[in-house]
């Protein structure tokens, strides 16, 4: 089943493009470490999911291309070209020539309704080249206009014209200092109204990301580039293929809807995280090697203790004792800094990847009292190694890691509502002071819950 | 891509936007080498086939054939505009685009406001639809002027009205030249104080600038670049006030170097919607971040580096010093300190070869000297353009809504009313027909809600930082 991929805003288009052109490097990386059959077949799952056939045979990106100046998708599409490896649609592009202007008001209220037949004919386009669809990946940012709110418009008409295909949203969380400054309302218009139309959240920190840039891969002068690219690697390593249930030698076929199936039981929490292990710059891989006991406890305790990358980790912070009474969780004993999940899916790839032990992801403390640790962790593998690393892990975590930031903006937020400032850029465009508040109470909610699990 | 269209009124706003034209041309020759005219160019130039006759021509896409300038020319004496038209830059302006006059201002608001306002209504409407129809995507207009004169002050606020009204969606950026203290036109404050009733009421976004600190600027440069130290020689192209003579080389004018400080602070403001880069700003950006509430769009601005130097050993602390230096109130384009009042917010635009991460460890590093509004703490506005800006590897535009332009109005205030209060050359103001003693009464009031607005907010200044409390959900 495939992926369709819309692209939104400046950012969605950079990220877009690292994206599949991660994927596709991997899908042709000659150190793959397994069988050629094996190989064909990973590639050709790949092959299925994010790229479509051309009669010159170089593959299509399943992609949209939106956004509304044409700067950043004309150089999108000529890197492409240039590459000379894959390439994406002629005529899968939708561009207008005026920018949103970093407010979300005017990409819903204005863009949206404006562009949303040709929008929406481009992705039926799309849609139809699959012979099976698994969903809608849409990559968007949070802090600008028109990733967010375009965006937060599109994915409420993926709603209603697709209701049984399944969507889950990429969004980029700004740097907590100043991208954009009105990038906290941004934020919580495009959450709220996400997390009423979207099935589920994926979210990047850039500050996140940026960490891992410096630290782990020591790049001295930090580009969007480097953060693109590092974020492409997560996400590869979530989406490439992976073997299914029934047997080692099948590639599972729905990749979305097994992600959503297992990472999300409950339609109140969303929000879902990614963390990858090893994370370091080629020169260093070649010198590295690793077993997966030790890669396991590293992305266990950076799970438990909610931290973005493997150097710096807390290890003091220790799940509470087990055996103590599952009820009244939310007790003081409860240790603040431990991280409750409530679902978590391991996914491993590369050498020996069978003889790998995942017995400390299953630990019930680990989790939220209501789901057994059976229904709430899973795990994925494939032998065949990703992106030259002999072996590495992701982890795709619905756990209490955002709250942190999203109490964070939505608090900054209250306090710029509070004295008005800005709302006049909004109001002109149709988004009223009550749609704020609207905004406000939903996410209020979404923190509550997520701190009482 | 969409388009800007500048409109230049007065002496002082055409000697600066002909320096504008000059520079625009220089930045876009050295960026476009094949002489393809691209949507870049399309921002500030039309593409037109001279040999066609009538008013037709116009080429979208394919070789350069003639680049003529989005410009509307006005002045009420000719002087300005005919050197204009003798000079180098003369095939660049369109015959069409001027509106000139014989007898000028007299330096008289009301003259320039009334009088010729409602002479020149229809020319002026006239001439700025034939600059909008040639635009695919009309985004901007640049009005240039200076406060203190009687045309630039006086018409050039008129404007503002009829744009706001012929193109409401359409940005008016006004780019205003405020009198010095030692200004020689002694009317200057009336003038100036007429003319901010109407930038505060039609203006979107105000950039105000003023001579004491662009002459402060040039005297700094003059000091590196005479100095003769070892290693101090500086790349000639590389001086923010440099030209390659807008007007005839033998006499450079000594307002040239600050037209050109203008006219690199118009440039900037501008590349990283005609360029590209890894973080775009757009004009309605600069709109949306930085004017929190409609009445407080003044926002004062610095650019550096002021040059160059040209020796390569130098190693490139310099990129660090760049933004320190932008937030030096020796850097600023008028006499403000934003360091030590209130930001209500502040954009950082960037060119040339800087990376998101130089961004972030300089705005970590300064942020604590800077005092931000309560409810803006991390108030920032970046963005990031590939191209540098010819002569420079890099270059930073630091624009800053702050309360440090009160004591410029302040100021303006006092002078004003140490003239009214004597009733000073109010005659000739009110012998114009439709002007009252009420058209300076509101037009002070109006200043001084202003005033007021800063005045509050600096009142928050040292007040301490307090949550507000949360909605409270039910679980």
């Amino acid at each position: 089943m495939s992926i369709v991929t819309v692209q939104l805003g400046q950012c969605g288009n950079q990220i877009g493009f690292e994206v599949f052109d991660a994927l596709f490097s991997d899908s042709h990386c000659p150190q793959g470490l397994c069988s050629k059959r094996e190989n064909e077949a990973y590639q050709a799952s790949c092959k299925e999911r994010f790229f479509s056939e051309e009669e010159h045979g170089v593959p299509i990106a399943r992609a949209v291309l939106v956004d509304m100046e044409p700067k950043v998708i004309n150089q999108t599409l000529s890197k492409a070209a240039q590459s000379g490896r894959w390439k994406y649609g002629q005529h899968s592009c939708f561009c207008q020539k005026q920018g949103s202007g970093n407010n979300w008001a005017y990409g819903y209220s204005v863009h949206g309704p404006r562009h949303e037949e040709s929008i929406m004919n481009l992705i039926q386009k799309e849609v139809e080249k699959c012979d099976s669809l698994s969903g809608f990946f849409i990559i968007m940012s949070m802090a600008g206009g028109t990733g967010s709110g375009l965006g937060a418009f599109i994915t409420r008409n993926l709603q209603d014209q697709y209701s049984n295909s399944l969507k889950m949203n990429h969004i980029i969380w700004p740097y907590g200092t100043g991208e954009v400054i009105v990038q906290n309302y941004n934020s919580i218009l495009t959450l709220s109204h996400l997390y009423r139309s979207s099935d589920a959240l994926l979210v990047h920190e850039n500050d996140a990301l940026h960490k891992i840039c410096a630290k782990l891969m020591n790049i001295k002068q930090i580009s969007f580039r480097d953060i693109n690219q590092v974020l492409a690697h997560q996400l590869g390593s979530v989406f490439q293929p992976t073997y299914s249930e029934e047997g080692s030698s099948h590639y599972r076929r729905n990749p979305l809807g097994d992600l959503l199936e297992n990472l999300v039981p409950h339609p109140e929490f969303k929000m879902l995280g990614v963390r990858n292990i090893p994370q370091m710059s080629e020169h260093s891989l070649a010198y590295s090697t690793f077993t997966w006991a030790g890669l396991l406890k590293h992305l266990r305790q950076m799970l438990i203790s909610n931290a973005k990358m493997e150097e710096g980790i807390d290890w003091q912070v220790r799940p509470p004792l087990s055996g103590a009474p599952t009820l009244g969780k939310m007790s003081a004993n409860k240790n603040l800094h431990f991280n409750t999940s409530l679902a978590n899916l391991v996914i491993l790839r590369g050498k020996e990847v069978h003889s790998a032990d995942l017995g400390g992801f299953k630990d019930p403390a680990l989790y939220t009292s209501w789901l057994e640790p059976d229904n709430a962790f899973n795990m994925w593998k494939t032998q065949r190694a990703f992106n030259k690393y002999e072996k590495s892990a992701a982890l795709v975590s619905n756990s209490q890691f955002l709250v942190k930031p999203l109490d964070m903006i939505v608090g900054k937020a209250w306090n710029m509502f509070a004295s008005k400032a800005y709302i006049h850029q909004y109001t002109k465009f149709g988004i009223e002071e009550e749609d704020f508040l609207d905004s406000f109470t939903l996410l209020e909610q979404v923190v509550a819950s997520y701190r009482n699990l | 891509m969409t388009q800007s269209v500048i409109v230049q009124v007065g002496q002082c706003g055409n000697q600066i936007g002909c320096c504008f034209w000059d520079l625009a041309l220089r930045e876009h020759a050295s960026v476009n080498q094949k002489g393809i005219y691209d949507e870049a160019i399309s921002s500030f130039f039309r593409n037109v086939d001279t040999r066609m006759v009538g008013d037709g021509g116009s080429i979208s896409k394919g070789k350069i054939c003639s680049l003529k300038a989005r410009a509307v020319l006005i002045d009420m004496e000719e002087g300005v505009v005919n050197e204009i038209l003798q000079g180098p830059l003369r095939d660049v302006f369109d015959s069409k685009q001027l509106i000139t006059d014989i007898s000028g201002s007299g330096n008289n608001w009301a003259v320039g406001h009334k009088v010729f306002g409602s002479l020149y209504q229809e020319q002026i409407l006239e001439k700025l639809r034939k600059s909008a129809e040639h635009c695919d995507c009309l985004q901007c207009f640049f009005i240039i002027h200076s406060m203190g004169g009687g045309t630039g002050s006086g018409l050039g606020t008129f404007l503002l009205k009829v744009l706001e009204d012929e193109f409401p969606e359409v940005y008016r950026f006004v780019t205003s030249i405020y009198p010095s203290g030692e200004d020689d036109v002694i009317t200057s404050p009336y003038n100036s104080i007429l003319a901010m009733k109407e930038l505060n009421e039609h203006a979107d976004c105000v950039l105000p600038i003023d001579n004491q600190s662009l002459f402060d600027i040039i005297s700094k440069i003059d000091l590196v670049v005479n100095s003769g130290k070892l290693g101090t020689a500086v790349k000639p192209k590389s001086l923010v006030t440099s030209s390659a003579g807008a007007f005839k080389k033998q006499q450079e004018k000594p307002f040239d170097a600050m037209n050109n400080i203008v006219a690199n602070l118009l440039l900037n403001l501008t590349s990283s919607a005609r360029f590209e880069g890894s973080l775009n700003m757009d004009l309605n950006e600069i709109s949306m971040n930085l004017v929190p509430f409609p009445q407080l769009h003044y926002l004062v601005s610095s650019l550096t580096p002021l040059y160059t130097l040209a020796d390569v050993n130098i190693p490139p602390r310099r990129l660090d010093q760049m933004f320190s230096d932008a937030f030096s109130k020796d850097h600023q384009l008028i006499q403000a300190d934003p360091k030590h009042s209130l930001y209500l917010a502040c954009a950082l635009m960037v060119r040339g070869n800087v990376q998101i991460s130089d961004l972030r460890r300089n705005i970590e590093r300064l942020k604590p000297s800077l005092q931000f509004v309560s409810w803006n703490q991390e108030g920032w506005k970046t963005s990031l353009c590939s191209v540098p800006p010819v002569g420079h590897s890099h270059s930073l535009l630091a624009l800053a809504n702050n309360t440090c332009v009160k004591p410029t109005f302040l100021e303006l205030r006092e002078r004003f009313m140490r003239l009214y209060k004597k009733k000073a050359h109010l005659h000739h103001y009110l012998q114009i027909e439709g002007m009252e003693e009420s058209c300076f009464t509101e037009a002070v009031s109006s200043l001084s809600a202003l005033i007021q607005e800063y005045s509050q907010l600096d009142a928050t200044k040292s007040m301490p930082m307090e949550d507000l409390p949360r909605l409270s959900v039910a679980v």
